[in-house]
């Protein structure tokens, strides 16, 4: 690819393949203050009104023989909260964590979506701010559930699993603590955000090597953008699909952590 | 050329894609907080009260289609037992009926009997009476004629009507007895 990007340099021909720089946009507001504002961060908040706004909408008027936008919003709560929620942790501990948990779902699944949304092109959750705070969210709630449930126990159950032998624990409470307490909420977070990361690099490189074979090389390159291009529509449906998978594990794991914290015996 | 590549490269190496920067938790931050309230307090809410609602619904609507069928059988009841009712009664209105015709008929037939009774009789009264009249008007008219041809005969007027009368009366009397004798011979 060397040759390629130094053919024509600052021309509209150039190639550009993906770069980390993609997910570091220039600063649009507010530089060098805390409250940066760059195009992602803009993408964002774009986000979050699209889901107040349809939200908003499809329950504003909630009727018992739900129209089209009530149904479909309702199809997808009902999903969250009957397959995702209530399976896992039980109708009881569901409706306390129930908000959290749509939150989360419905949040990264808008902020992975914008990654494949032409003119955003960028998952919100490709940053790694995003998916490492909702992380460390869900990191609080399943401390926060296991401790409020098991008051003073909840640790030793944790790092002291019973029907354990005692010299075990040796082996066994480093290995439950490192897992539990420092590679939940790392491959939470790393998950999404690695998802994202290649997901974004995979449709810049079919994207851009398209454009490149059609206006700068030409010829008989051009044949080659065919491919590209097939693959490029081929990694924005898997993208799509990514994006509702990933929402979906995130979730799924943060109700898992809380009912394993929940439970009497670990 | 390469040394732009090469220092582009550098610069990439700089970025460190895993520390997040403080913006970058700040507003994923607020993004979170956002939505988070939104669900927690607006649309989880709604859809909590609109499921309580159209359980309800549902579950009223089948309290109601219970007491729909309850009534309905009940009144499904209560018709048959009119109508059987109703088909004692027409048997009782028809036995009735058809004594009170009997009856009727019978009674018509007394009546008309007794009438056909009345009416001859007072035929017969009648013919009596008539038949009394004619013979009193027959004898006067017999008594007239027979003073007419007795005064002609004497040649005297029987002008006095008591003379007169006592001559016709004798001589009916004797007519009336010389006829029984002729009877009593026969």
């Amino acid at each position: 690819m060397l040759p390629f990007a130094t053919s024509e340099e600052g021309g509209s021909g150039e190639f550009h393949g993906p770069s980390l720089a993609d997910f570091f946009p220039p600063v649009i507001f507010f530089e060098g203050t805390p409250f940066e504002v760059n195009r992602i961060i803009l993408i964002r908040f774009l986000v979050v009104a699209v889901l107040i706004l349809l939200f908003w909408l499809a329950t504003r008027r909630m009727k018992l023989v739900p129209g089209r936008g009530q149904s479909l919003a309702e199809l997808a709560l009902d999903f969250v909260r009957n397959n995702m929620v209530y399976d896992t942790l039980g109708t009881r501990d569901g409706k306390r964590f129930l908000p959290l948990l749509t939150t989360l779902f419905f949040l990264i699944l808008a902020m992975n979506l914008t990654g494949i949304i032409p003119g955003l092109n960028i998952a919100g959750s490709s940053v790694i701010g995003f998916p490492l705070f909702l992380a460390l969210i869900s990191y609080v709630a399943f401390i926060y559930a296991g401790v409020k449930k098991h008051p003073g126990a909840f640790f030793k159950n944790s790092l002291f699993p019973s029907g354990v032998p005692w010299y075990l624990y040796i082996v066994v409470t480093p290995i439950e603590f490192v897992s539990t307490f420092i590679l939940r909420p790392i491959t939470l977070a790393l998950r999404l955000l690695m998802n994202m990361v290649a997901g974004h690099m995979l449709l810049v490189l079919c994207f851009s090597a398209t454009q490149f074979f059609i206006f700068t090389a030409g010829g008989l390159w051009s044949l080659f953008s065919i491919g590209t291009f097939a693959f490029g529509l081929a990694f924005t449906l898997f993208e799509l699909l990514v994006a509702v998978l990933q929402a979906y594990v995130f979730t799924l794991l943060s109700a898992v952590y809380i009912q394993l914290a929940l439970a009497e015996e670990h | 050329m390469l040394q732009a590549i090469v220092t582009a490269a550098t610069e990439e190496e700089s970025i460190n894609p895993l520390l997040p920067a403080p913006y970058d938790i700040i507003w994923s931050a607020v993004a979170f907080v956002i939505i988070l309230i939104f669900f927690w307090k607006y649309v989880l809410p709604r859809v909590q009260k609109l499921l309580d609602e159209r359980g309800e619904a549902i579950e009223g609507n089948i309290a109601k289609a219970d007491e729909a069928q309850r009534k309905a059988e009940a009144a499904l009841e209560e018709y048959t037992a009119q109508l059987a009712d109703a088909r004692t009664e027409a048997g009782r209105i028809r036995e009735t009926a058809r004594e009170d015709g009997k009856k009727i008929v019978a009674e018509a037939k007394v009546a008309a009997t007794t009438e056909a009774a009345r009416v001859t009789a007072s035929a017969q009264a009648q013919i009596d009476a008539e038949r009394q009249s004619a013979l009193v008007s027959l004898r006067s008219e017999v008594g007239t004629l027979a003073i007419d041809l007795a005064s002609g005969v004497i040649g005297e007027s029987l002008t006095d009507d008591t003379k007169a009368a006592a001559v016709v009366d004798r001589f009916l009397a004797d007519l009336e007895a010389s006829e029984a004798t002729a009877g009593g011979k026969k």
